[in-house]
């Protein structure tokens, strides 16, 4: 039995999965829910799969049809894939049953199939073992994200997911003209090979910067975030969820990996520290945003601007910071995934109790509505970076790995967002607490909607504890350990 | 033994699951939530009292759990760390039997004793973290956990409070969270250490290793109120009486000064701070908040802010005590963690007493207040005795200790202030302790409850009276083996000075 569930193919069944149910779905309309509810189930059974897999065999890679890399299919997964598939899986679940509660049904027909489509595309990217497949899978997932942001079809959102749509593009296209420059060059899109290849040459600069820049605006790093606020904030809760959590960490995803395999050619560092500045002026401007917001659900979505620029700051600091840092973003990724959708989760249940998410206004719901004030406060810890969660666990990697090589600068942006996220955060809780002159509408909350949320926040708690498996399970293929090294 | 692997886990685990459980109760099983917090309490008491007797005797305690690939949580109960933690858990039973009384009728008890335990939680994980990023960490819990029980009446008033306190405490918290990470990055270890662990360091890392100094003295200094880090501890008042307990006897105040004895004598060792040349303005520092406190104690006439400013004054003491840098004083300091605590319970409990039974809040109220409520005013008679620093109550202990220190490395100074402090103490007790007991009660109180045959509710009055009994034993059976005083010298033996 063991034998045989080692040789499945978990991985393909992870971008089929999706697929096949997101048709499904758009045929059968009436039953678009339940078989996307019973499709997430699958993926989290399938991701566990992979998980022990790759705790067997190492890391997995699979040609699709047989073709061979510049034509057919590869798949590739490592602990990082393996991270981002489970992040995904777990926050996708949460997210589908909360959803379920969320949307009438006839938002249903139009939300599930949307949404399995764009899970598939995660999935695939986050499995694709050449340049023009992440291409396709990025691509894909864009238009997807975009279609969902304006799901509600309020003026608001479309004109929001409209920008979104054409920033989406523009940085597809930077991406595509980078790997095509890549394969003119060099003659292949698979990656292993292409890091055997590529060297220190002005294409490969004209390259990396054009894909660098072009991910960086799908990323929404500063100054590129002008997009995500609006679509964030506009977009249907769950849809914001997925958006913050794991959208933007997608193309953060690719950037990391071709930046690990192509671009470990540039001995000077410039554009690292380029991508630190801009990530240290992210965490500055995005906390500061999120802190004069009246609306909750643009505090937290300006949140995540400031939460990005913490993925960038590791650029400067892996120079001579080694693979450290790098587990650091990787929990950083995945405890902000957790924290940020918890948060999302609860903006969606405090606008449908009280009809609207001016944060001075809450009016009591600490008391009305406990269980998602305690997700938000647990969300919140993880996201100021205090003990216990994943988000301390990131940033105290990230402290050290600064102060042990004088990135004072560094260092000192860290611990101002820290505070700043502590003012954003305790201001929403304050303001639970205590009555407001103008009453709430206090419309009940369906259970569900409120413990998926506390659920996810929780988990983030939880990643406080478990740091040193976690990390032997990232560390699976040695991405991080020695830079280049990507099979 | 495999078991003392455990034990300090557990006694961790026995305030924090019955929080857990408590939150999700609904207000009417009041019956279900006595029980788990009363359990809760008791276990600990027994498992500390366990270890109490094994560490006498030299056992070990430990308990170490993987938390970053080369950082560990520990939990250690040495003679320090079960000092503070003895002192929590017994006021804690003692403040949850005061706070069940007292918050009978009000509404979210649920959620109330929910972050009542888990404030405890944190503390006692403060009191046996081994290592310092794990006494962060309950430290941050610590922050966390109090903000709800400061804002639980859902006030404007208590949310700007709330606030204030968060303001400083999260400062504080980065201040230490960069000293930490900082120290680490130096030295590669954070484990704590009898009689330091750092001074081995190379002599060209001094400079940096002052500037850690005051950045971690500075992060803890905001929770023990040393100037200027006091704001926000007066505003914090506007909680509910065992909060106020709480914050000033059991939890927060004391886990500052709890870290900064942490900080001098098993991060640094006492000599070799003392060769950095940061004890001596530790001591000023100190010197400077005891005066300050008392000063500003004496303007007010809120009882509950009077008693505020006495906390920032009495709570330098340890600081001080500490900070001196001679054996006796060390031990002076150490046994004011808990002659303080103690003391200081005490007079809050029953000012909580006032308020609820009488709706007295300010001392220009309390004229006769000692013949309706002769018990409550006698405990508190105890207490106030005891801050002067009156023999026999526990309070003059801790004085004698620091000034005879003081004498033994020639710092003379600090007699002055003890006897500033001393004068002032009465000069802010005295005046409510006449009016008390030989002034004419009004007509009329302000709000009267009636509870029947005793002066107020039992919950209520037996803490006070069981709080001052102790303030008195303290003092009186100072020199017997367990007293306080006893296992403070013990301490000095075992963690501080080279015999």
């Amino acid at each position: 039995m063991g034998a045989q569930l080692i040789q499945v193919d978990w991985a393909v069944v992870l971008i089929m999965l999706p697929l096949s149910a997101a048709m499904l779905g758009f045929l059968l309309p009436g039953m678009a829910r339940n078989i996307g509810l019973l499709a997430a189930l699958l993926i989290l059974f399938t991701v566990v799969g992979l998980g022990w897999q790759l705790t067997q065999t190492g890391v997995y890679s699979h040609v699709a049809g047989g073709w061979l890399a510049p034509l057919g299919i590869q798949l590739h997964a490592d602990g990082f894939s393996l991270l981002m598939l489970a992040t995904s899986a777990i926050v996708g679940v949460a997210v589908s049953i909360y959803s379920t509660g969320y949307f009438k049904a006839a938002d249903d027909q139009r939300f599930w199939p949307t949404w399995l489509l764009l899970w598939a595309a995660l999935n695939a990217l986050f499995l694709a073992a050449d340049v023009f497949n992440l291409y396709v899978t990025l691509e894909l997932l864009g238009l997807s994200a975009v279609t969902l942001a304006s799901l509600t079809g309020s003026k608001d959102s479309v004109s929001a997911a409209m920008r979104y749509l054409l920033s989406t593009l523009l940085g597809s296209l930077a991406f595509l003209l980078g790997i095509g420059l890549l394969y003119h060059q060099y003659g292949s899109v698979d990656i292993a090979i292409l890091s055997e290849r590529v060297n220190d040459s002005t294409v490969s600069w004209a390259a990396l910067g054009l894909i660098t820049a072009g991910l960086a605006l799908k990323t929404a790093l500063f100054p590129f975030h002008f997009w995500l606020p609006p679509a964030h904030a506009s977009a249907p809760a769950p849809v914001s969820a997925l958006l913050s959590a794991l959208v933007v960490k997608a193309s953060f995803y690719i950037l990391l990996r071709l930046w690990l395999g192509l671009f470990d050619f540039q001995q000077d560092s410039t554009v690292a520290n380029m991508l630190g500045i801009l990530g240290a002026t992210a965490v500055l401007w995005g906390s500061i945003q999120a802190l004069r917001q009246i609306r909750l659900k643009m505090l937290v979505a300006y949140s995540t601007v400031a939460q990005i620029g913490y993925l960038f700051l590791a650029f400067p600091l892996a120079q001579t910071g080694g693979n450290r840092v790098w587990y650091a973003v990787a929990y950083l990724m995945l405890s902000h995934a957790l924290a940020k959708a918890a948060m999302f989760l609860v903006a969606g249940n405090m606008m449908l109790f009280g009809g609207h998410d001016r944060i001075v206004n809450l009016d009591r719901v600490v008391q009305r509505l406990p269980v998602t004030v305690a997700a938000f406060g647990l969300a919140g810890v993880s996201i100021m970076g205090l003990p216990p969660s994943g988000g301390f666990i990131a940033k105290w990697l990230l402290l050290e790995a600064a102060l042990a090589q004088g990135h004072w600068g560094i260092a000192g942006i860290m611990m101002l967002g820290g505070i700043l996220a502590a003012a954003y955060v305790f201001k929403v809780l304050g303001y639970a607490f205590i009555p407001s002159p103008v009453p709430h509408q206090a419309v009940s909350v369906p259970a569900r909607m409120q413990w998926m949320a506390l659920l996810l926040a929780t988990l983030a708690i939880m990643a406080g504890f478990v740091a040193q498996p976690l990390m032997q399970l990232i560390g699976i293929g040695a991405l991080f350990d020695s830079t280049g090294s990507m099979p | 033994m495999i078991w003392n692997n455990w034990i300090p886990l557990l006694v961790v685990l026995s305030s924090l699951l019955p929080g857990l459980v408590i939150f999700t109760l609904s207000e009417k099983q009041w019956r279900v939530r006595t029980f788990l917090n009363i359990f809760g309490a008791v276990a600990k008491l027994g498992l500390v009292g366990w270890m109490l007797w094994g560490v006498y005797h030299e056992q070990h305690f430990e308990t170490r759990l993987a938390l970053l690939p080369d950082l560990d949580l520990v939990l250690r109960a040495g003679p320090l760390a079960l000092f503070f933690v003895s002192l929590s858990t017994l006021l804690w039973l003692v403040t949850t039997v005061y706070a069940i009384g007292y918050l009978e009728h009000s509404p979210h008890r649920s959620r109330f004793f929910g972050f009542f335990s888990l404030c405890v939680t944190a503390t006692v994980g403060v009191a046996l973290a081994g290592n310092l990023i794990t006494f962060l960490l309950f430290y941050e819990l610590l922050t966390l956990s109090t903000y709800p029980l400061i804002v639980h009446r859902g006030t404007e008033e208590a949310r700007k409070a709330g606030q204030s306190y968060l303001t400083y405490t999260i400062l504080g918290g980065a201040l230490l969270l960069f000293g930490t990470v900082w120290l680490y990055s130096l030295v590669g270890t954070l484990e704590f250490t009898p009689r330091g662990f750092l001074s081995q360091v190379d002599a060209q890392h001094h400079p940096t290793l002052i500037i850690i100094f005051v950045l971690l003295i500075g992060g803890l200094g905001v929770k023990a109120a040393l100037i200027p880090f006091n704001g926000w501890l007066p505003k914090a008042m506007v909680a509910p009486a065992p909060v106020s307990a709480l914050l000033h006897a059991v939890a927060v105040v004391k886990a500052g000064a709890f870290g900064i004895i942490r900080v001098v004598y098993d991060v640094f060792g006492i000599d070799f701070a003392a060769s950095l040349g940061v004890t001596a303005p530790l001591a000023w520092l100190a010197a400077a908040t005891i005066i300050y406190g008392s000063l500003r104690a004496l303007f007010q006439d809120d009882l509950k802010r009077r008693l505020a400013y006495s906390t920032i004054s009495q709570v330098s003491y340890i600081a001080l005590g500490v900070a001196i840098a001679g054996p006796l004083a060390s031990i002076g300091g150490v046994v004011h963690l808990v002659h303080q605590g103690v003391m200081k319970i005490t007079l809050f409990f029953c000012a909580g007493n006032l308020a609820e039974t009488l709706g007295v809040h300010k001392i220009s109220e309390m004229n006769g207040v000692g013949r309706r409520m002769p018990w409550t005013m006698a405990a508190f008679t105890i207490g106030a005795f005891g801050m002067i620093g009156a023999p026999p109550v526990a309070g003059f202990i801790s004085k004698w200790y620091i000034g005879l220190g003081a004498l033994e490395v020639d710092q003379g100074w600090v007699l002055l202030v003890l006897a500033g402090s001393s004068l002032l103490n009465a000069a802010y007790f005295l005046p409510i302790l006449h009016a008390a007991w030989f002034r004419k009660p009004p007509e009329k109180w302000p709000h009267e409850h009636d509870f029947g045959r005793h002066e107020t509710s039992l919950a209520l009055l037996i803490p006070p009276l069981i709080t001052a009994s102790l303030a008195l034993l303290a003092g009186v059976l100072a020199m017997l083996p367990f007293s306080p005083l006893e296992w403070a010298k013990l301490i000095s033996v075992r963690e501080f000075y080279t015999p």
